[in-house]
């Protein structure tokens, strides 16, 4: 019992000291990110140790240089927000289309080669997404489609279905068989089902699946690098701060201005689809 | 499309004999799946097929709109993929940054899931800004580590010299090699490849955390009281009963950290651009690809890297995964 009471006292205090640790090392970069997109570049190289704020040294003029378009000397990262969220959208609307359909019939039906679907779904991510990216470079070149917003579209797509298939099957899974007798015997036909039945039950996991994609295309950075790195006005916000942050030209306190409109997005959504996760699966079908 | 298919369908066949349920069930789900199916062949199956056709051809950017299924093959690419020089070494980069960076993000994402385990005031807090490093995007959170880490301004350097008394800034991206005197020994430290391992724990251990935080919500408290109760310390009690019930998901993790770092190609791109001995070979095959404009041996060495991800896979599903399996029991 002696060497239980002393492990306890260890662990409590190391405990604390884990959490203390975890706390800044993650909050910490985010902000920095923050403090110095709001800092005139010149206090930052005299004085680089300064983690406090000061309200008088505040500026927002780093937001407007790098929101105001090229041809007014700015960054022009509005048009690459406009960008971003086009795919980003058209990713999520085209990506639900095809997977609910796709992970009704995983979740629900049972029909020949079910299962090997299912494994190919899984087994795109074994490949590296560098060596689709060959095949599709050479592709879309030849297509006139690299460069273009639609081309980037269709790869983010094609990304995003497998892992949307997946959760949604999860969830589909997980309603009550009951529901879709009730449907058929009211005369619904299976296409009539899932549009009146089961989409209206799955809407809170349609919605984070749908925030789920939306993070996964506006954050994505290989094919933007590839397919559009040539044609400046169609870059993604991604790809425009990951250009700019390579040369020496803009001051890093602007780039941190763009990290931070790049990453506000983001983090809004997440904590909106985490309330939503949570809602979705406390919310039962069966009891209404 | 699918709606269309399986509408018409089902009148004209109730004209002859109706179709068993099952039948029908089965129609209906491949209807229902096909344009998933559709999408996910035309350009993730077909490309990957692609590759292996490009990786036994002569194909440069040049000649790209010229060269057909019907190429001349040969091994070639693959001869230079073998001995050009560094692949090797990219290799061995590849394999310990994805060990490194797959243990140590597990590592912290299971202290950091026992650390939250008892609740407390502000936990849901807490949680939530240990997701931050995981849903960020990449390309912002790279750019801070990188302003962060810089020997010029950097706050990391800063401290490191004014607090913690270091002789001179250390160049953590792009310094390939320090020595470190330790008892009396010099250590080669390889700097660079260590700190994008270390950001790899920083972004994916809020990955594993939330695995094994889902996990420790259905451990049942019974046995641990249990053991409690015979006598088994604090260590002890997760040795023998924590910790065989989080093997099977750890387990899980290291075969999805292990994937997904291996083909990893964004964070090391953007933090170091394959510099200072951190060349990975998915940077190498974007080097391939867009500074020598070489299709084929880009496509062979993308080919090879995916081979030794699926062998590695195969190996451990093979040997090592039925031990994880019978854990579950």
């Amino acid at each position: 019992m002696n060497r239980d009471l002393v492990e306890r006292k260890i662990f409590g205090t190391l405990r604390w000291l884990v959490i203390g640790v975890l706390v800044v090392v993650t909050v910490l970069p985010f902000y920095y990110m923050v403090l110095l997109s709001l800092r005139p570049i010149d206090k930052l190289l005299q004085d680089p140790g300064d983690l406090g704020i000061s309200a008088g040294e505040l500026t927002w003029s780093t937001y407007g240089d790098v929101l105001t378009s090229v041809a007014d000397g700015g960054q022009g990262f509005l048009s690459l927000l406009t960008n971003s969220g086009l795919v980003a959208l058209a990713t999520v609307a085209i990506t639900l289309i095809l997977a609910v359909p796709g992970s009704y019939a995983i979740g629900r039906l049972r029909f020949f080669g079910r299962k090997q679907m299912h494994f190919l779904f899984l087994a795109v991510y074994l490949f590296p997404s560098i060596l689709l990216a060959i095949p599709l470079f050479v592709f879309f070149t030849r297509a006139g489609l690299r460069g273009s917003l639609v081309g980037l579209t269709i790869v983010y797509v094609a990304q995003a279905v497998p892992v949307s298939v997946y959760m949604l099957r999860n969830y589909l899974a997980s309603l009550p068989a009951s529901i879709e007798e009730a449907a058929a015997i009211d005369g619904c036909n299976r296409l009539q089902t899932v549009w009146r039945v089961i989409i209206p039950l799955a809407a809170p996991a349609l919605m984070a699946n749908a925030l789920y994609i939306f993070m996964i295309a506006w954050n994505e950075f290989l094919f933007a690098l590839l397919f559009l790195v040539e044609n400046r006005p169609s870059w993604t916000v991604s790809l425009g701060l990951a250009q700019l942050a390579g040369g020496i030209e803009v001051p890093k306190t602007t780039l941190m201005a763009a990290s931070v409109i790049l990453t506000i997005p983001i983090v809004l959504i997440f904590f909106a689809a985490e309330k939503m996760l949570t809602e979705g699966l406390t919310s039962g079908a069966d009891k209404g | 499309m699918s709606a269309v298919t399986a509408r018409s369908a089902a009148p004209a066949s109730e004209r002859r004999r109706p179709l068993t349920l099952k039948q029908r069930e089965n129609r209906t789900g491949l209807g229902f799946l096909s344009p998933t199916l559709i999408v996910v062949l035309a350009v993730v199956v077909v490309p990957i097929l692609w590759t292996i056709l490009l990786s036994f051809q002569e194909i440069r950017l040049i000649n790209v709109r010229s060269a057909g299924v019907f190429g001349n093959y040969t091994l070639e690419n693959f001869t230079t993929v073998f001995t050009s020089p560094g692949f090797w070494g990219s290799l061995l980069t590849t394999i310990v940054y994805t060990v490194g960076a797959t243990t140590l993000s597990i590592s912290i994402g299971l202290a950091a899931a026992l650390a939250l385990r008892a609740p407390f005031r502000g936990r849901a807090l807490v949680r939530g800004a240990m997701l931050l490093p995981y849903i960020a995007p990449v390309v912002a959170v790279s750019f801070v580590w990188e302003v962060m880490l810089s020997p010029q301004f950097g706050i990391v350097n800063t401290f490191g010299t004014n607090v913690l008394g270091w002789d001179a800034p250390i160049a953590f991206l792009s310094q390939r090699e320090s020595t470190v005197h330790l008892f009396g020994l010099e250590l080669p430290v390889p700097v660079a490849l260590l700190t994008v391992i270390a950001f790899e724990g920083w972004r994916y251990f809020p990955f594993a955390f939330l695995f094994i935080m889902a996990r420790l919500q259905g451990v049942s408290r019974d046995v641990e009281e249990a053991s409690l109760v015979d006598g088994a310390t604090l260590t002890q009690r997760f040795r023998h009963v924590l910790l065989p019930q989080l093997m099977p998901v750890i387990a899980l993790l290291s075969v999805l950290r292990f994937i997904l770092t291996f083909n990893k190609f964004d964070d090391i791109y953007l933090l170091t651009g394959g510099g200072a001995g951190t060349d990975v070979i998915s940077v190498r095959v974007y080097d391939f690809l867009t500074s020598r404009f070489d299709i084929g041996a880009a496509s062979a060495q993308a080919l090879i890297l995916a081979v030794f991800l699926i062998i590695g896979v195969g190996v451990y599903l093979r040997f090592f995964a039925p031990k994880a399996e019978e854990g579950t029991l």
